[in-house]
């Protein structure tokens, strides 16, 4: 099955983003798809690549760059949420790329399912 | 599906929501919009955000026609819960109770939650 995924929560503050990548990570390890993970309202801080966490805390900007890396997860951040909030191409870390909203609506006429994590 | 659940002010979701709807009109799908919980009160008619300098976009809900959104629905204990009936809201929406509610979302093919 193909799972979408929308994010629409800053990582650390809120456990979305913790949420939607073991989701996202499940998903991948039972043989379904993730072709893309949208990042929306709050959400567009997961790309941010200027995040250090301790030394003993997960890492949560670059797991969602390796799960990029090892499973060719599209990982979409929506521009016009990124720019209100001061997210641009020269801070994304890998695997993240800036593009519209339609990206969202697409994605979730193409997956199977299309789940939300946010508030 | 679009549900909406937050009030309109207080935090963005209200708004940004809203951007996804506008943008889903061009994809030529069945949308449908359902208000429930604080939801209901972003659209609320008479809403005045000048002092909180926030813009009033409740406006947009009306403009949603003109995008061929017209399937509207709003809870009718929502709207209860918080004294209101259909004549506090800025368009003319369909009031459904909860069981309504509840089967008109087992219907949709894709919901997002806001």
């Amino acid at each position: 099955m193909q799972f979408a995924i929308l994010v629409n929560e800053a990582p650390y503050q809120h456990q979305a983003s913790d949420s939607a990548y073991h989701f996202a990570k499940a998903a991948l390890e039972m043989g379904h798809s993730v072709p893309r993970v949208f990042f929306y309202m709050d959400g567009v801080h997961n790309a941010n690549r200027l995040q250090e966490p301790q030394q003993d805390d997960r890492n949560i900007v670059r797991r969602w760059s390796q799960l990029a890396e090892e499973h060719d997860v599209d990982l979409v951040v929506c521009v016009a949420a990124a720019l209100r909030r001061g997210i641009k191409d020269e801070i994304l870390a890998p695997g993240f790329r800036i593009s519209g909203l339609g990206q969202l609506v697409e994605v979730g006429i193409q997956a199977d399912r299309l789940v939300t994590f946010g508030d | 599906m679009f549900v909406n659940r937050k009030a309109p002010h207080g935090t963005i979701y209200a708004l940004e929501a809203l951007e996804v709807v506008l943008i889903s009109a061009a994809f030529d799908q069945d949308v449908s919009l359902a208000f429930l919980d604080d939801g209901v009160l972003q659209l609320r008619q008479g809403q005045n955000a000048n002092a909180i300098e926030m813009k009033n976009f409740a406006p947009t809900y009306r403009a949603l026609e003109g995008y061929d959104i017209e399937k509207l629905y709003v809870e009718r204990e929502s709207l209860e819960e918080r004294g209101m009936s259909s004549d506090d809201l800025v368009v003319p929406v369909e009031v459904v109770d909860r069981n309504r509610m509840s089967e008109l979302m087992q219907g949709q093919d894709v919901i997002m939650s806001f």
